[in-house]
């Protein structure tokens, strides 16, 4: 074989093995969503979306965890975005290299690998007892808004990073503070980088269990939240609490239960994914 | 090297000399005095003291890293916003020493306006880039007086017969060559007194540069201009005045048909015929 057969050959090898792994790690998914499918599609339906728990596995609802989810997530975006998003601007455009603001960057670096659950005992530590909040829906988005915040400013600061130094030089030559610049250029060019970071952060934490199990969030509520302070439940944990039931009826319940949490999730995913080319769209 | 090498004539000095000097009536606008500039530890400008002129074209050459973008960006404090560096010495604009403390870096930048050498459009419309300036700067009260102020320096940047029926497209859609006329109507348009150019035609091809430089000929008549370039032909062409750098110390300044013709340091005489550089 000649030598530019062979890095033919070899070029062509690597493509195959490329698409191997990617067609193994997408069938996985498709035989996993495939089984909860045959497993759970028959019990959904309007009432099953819309009904609350039940004793008997065939009239029991998920509105209540549903509701519970989209109001968690809804609080826990609201808590960590701007907190996150403000925190990686002053690290990537007001702090300077200095050592605090180094030795802030390795601990957010290193939060973003601590395990869920401590974020849950600290939640409760915190959230529920010492500010009293209780086993409430502004507890629980606290708690994950404190485990998606290190995801959230290390995915902005890559988002700002990314900007061209050239357009904040641009900026401030025709006399802009360095808050216009931040506000007026930066952003709007970093916008959809920020806000992917920011939905894959809201796509963990609405996929979480243990820290809001270790807050003390029910696993029977027969009722939706209605306000901050309400006792809730969310998706994963009524799923939980299906799961372990004895009956197969339960398990049913269980896998139409998944499937609603992955259209919730997909919805959002996609959401974001056209939130960022309209932007785009209106940049280039 | 020479005493006269590390500390060049003044302007005054030069005309005592002899030779015309066509442009020395005109007032001293930027006069820098025993600037010192450092990138961390390393020293970039040495003891620079010159006297640059109002409305006349001020060029500066010299071989890469010989510290004449590095002077260029002192003008205007763009070197602030890079991490780790320090000025020493004064630089006057005006008069009024701009490394001063309390001086308002924002306002100053706002005078001493600024283009770069690679084009940097905001991703914006065209309309929208010129009238960056004006909006942060609260400079156009209303929105007539604001579309006055836009196409009166897309005017001046030689830009607005070519942008008029696409104000509203993107910035980036544009030429090099027109992406950097936008660049400098948006510097224009908060109506500085100072322009700096630093190496605004080098990545453009020569007709684009050609439009570039019967442009800085047109506006001195208006601003004060300091032009870095690296090809000597054009500041020849642009420049009433040249400054030469070598190894961050300003070697020569002169008029420009001096520096090229009959330069008085052979350094000088060396870069401009080739020899190096």
């Amino acid at each position: 074989m000649n030598p530019t057969a062979r890095r033919r050959f070899l070029d062509l090898l690597f493509q195959l093995l490329a698409m191997l792994i990617l067609c193994l790690a997408l069938g996985s998914l498709a035989a996993l969503i495939a089984d909860v499918w045959s497993d759970g599609a028959s019990r959904l339906s309007w009432d099953f979306l819309t009904g609350f728990p039940s004793r008997r596995a065939e009239d029991a609802g998920i509105w209540h965890a549903l509701a519970g989810s989209m109001f968690v997530i809804l609080v826990t975006g609201a808590l960590a975005v701007p907190i996150g998003v403000a925190s990686a601007i002053y690290l990537e455009e007001y702090g300077t290299r200095s050592l605090t603001a180094r030795i802030i960057e390795i601990n957010i670096t290193n939060l973003a690998a601590v395990p869920s659950i401590i974020y849950g005992l600290l939640g409760l530590g915190l959230f529920v007892r010492l500010m009293a909040m209780g086993r409430s829906v502004l507890a629980g988005a606290s708690t994950l808004a404190l485990l998606v915040l290190p995801v959230i400013i290390l995915s902005t600061r890559e988002a700002l990073r990314a900007v061209p130094p050239s357009i904040r030089e641009g900026s401030y030559a025709l006399g802009a503070t360095r808050w216009q610049t931040v506000w007026y250029q930066v952003l709007p060019v970093a916008l959809p980088g920020i806000l992917t970071g920011m939905i894959l952060a809201l796509s963990r934490a609405i996929g979480e269990t243990a820290p809001l199990i270790s807050i003390g969030a029910l696993t029977f509520v027969a009722f939706a939240p209605d306000s901050l302070f309400s006792p809730f439940t969310v998706l994963p944990i009524q799923i939980f609490n299906w799961v372990s039931r004895p009956q197969v009826a339960f398990q049913a319940n269980a896998a139409a239960g998944i499937l609603v949490l992955l259209a919730l999730l997909l919805t959002m995913n996609a959401a974001a994914i056209w939130l960022r080319d309209r932007y785009q769209k209106k940049l280039s | 090297m020479s005493e006269a090498a590390t500390r060049p004539q003044s302007l005054a000095g030069l005309a005592a000399r002899g030779g015309p000097q066509p442009a020395i009536d005109r007032p001293v606008k930027i006069q820098a005095e025993g600037l010192n500039f450092y990138y961390g530890e390393t020293r970039a400008l040495e003891d620079i003291s010159i006297r640059i002129h109002s409305n006349i074209v001020t060029a500066f050459i010299g071989p890469s890293g010989c510290g004449k973008s590095t002077f260029l960006r002192t003008l205007n404090r763009m070197n602030d916003i890079i991490p780790g560096t320090r000025a020493e010495g004064k630089v006057l604009i005006d008069g009024a020493d701009i490394y001063e403390r309390g001086v308002d870096v924002v306002a100053l930048r706002r005078r001493v306006g600024m283009v770069f050498q690679k084009s940097n459009p905001f991703p914006k419309s065209v309309f929208d880039n010129v009238a960056y300036g004006l909006r942060i700067n609260g400079m156009a009260g209303s929105r007539s007086e604001l579309a006055a102020r836009v196409e009166e320096s897309l005017r001046q940047a030689a830009l607005w017969d070519e942008v008029k029926d696409r104000l509203h497209d993107s910035a980036l859609a544009m030429s090099g060559g027109q992406q950097q006329r936008l660049c400098i109507a948006r510097a224009l348009a908060v109506r500085p007194d100072i322009l700096l150019m630093d190496e605004p035609a080098s990545a453009l091809d020569p007709i684009a540069t050609q439009r570039i430089e019967e442009l800085v000929y047109d506006l001195k008549k208006t601003y004060t201009i300091v032009i870095v370039t690296h090809n000597m032909q054009q500041a020849a062409r642009v420049s009433d005045y040249t400054a030469f750098f070598w190894l961050g110390r300003l070697v020569e300044y002169d008029r420009t048909d001096k520096m090229f013709t009959a330069p008085a340091e052979k350094l000088t005489e060396d870069y401009v015929t080739g020899r190096f550089g």
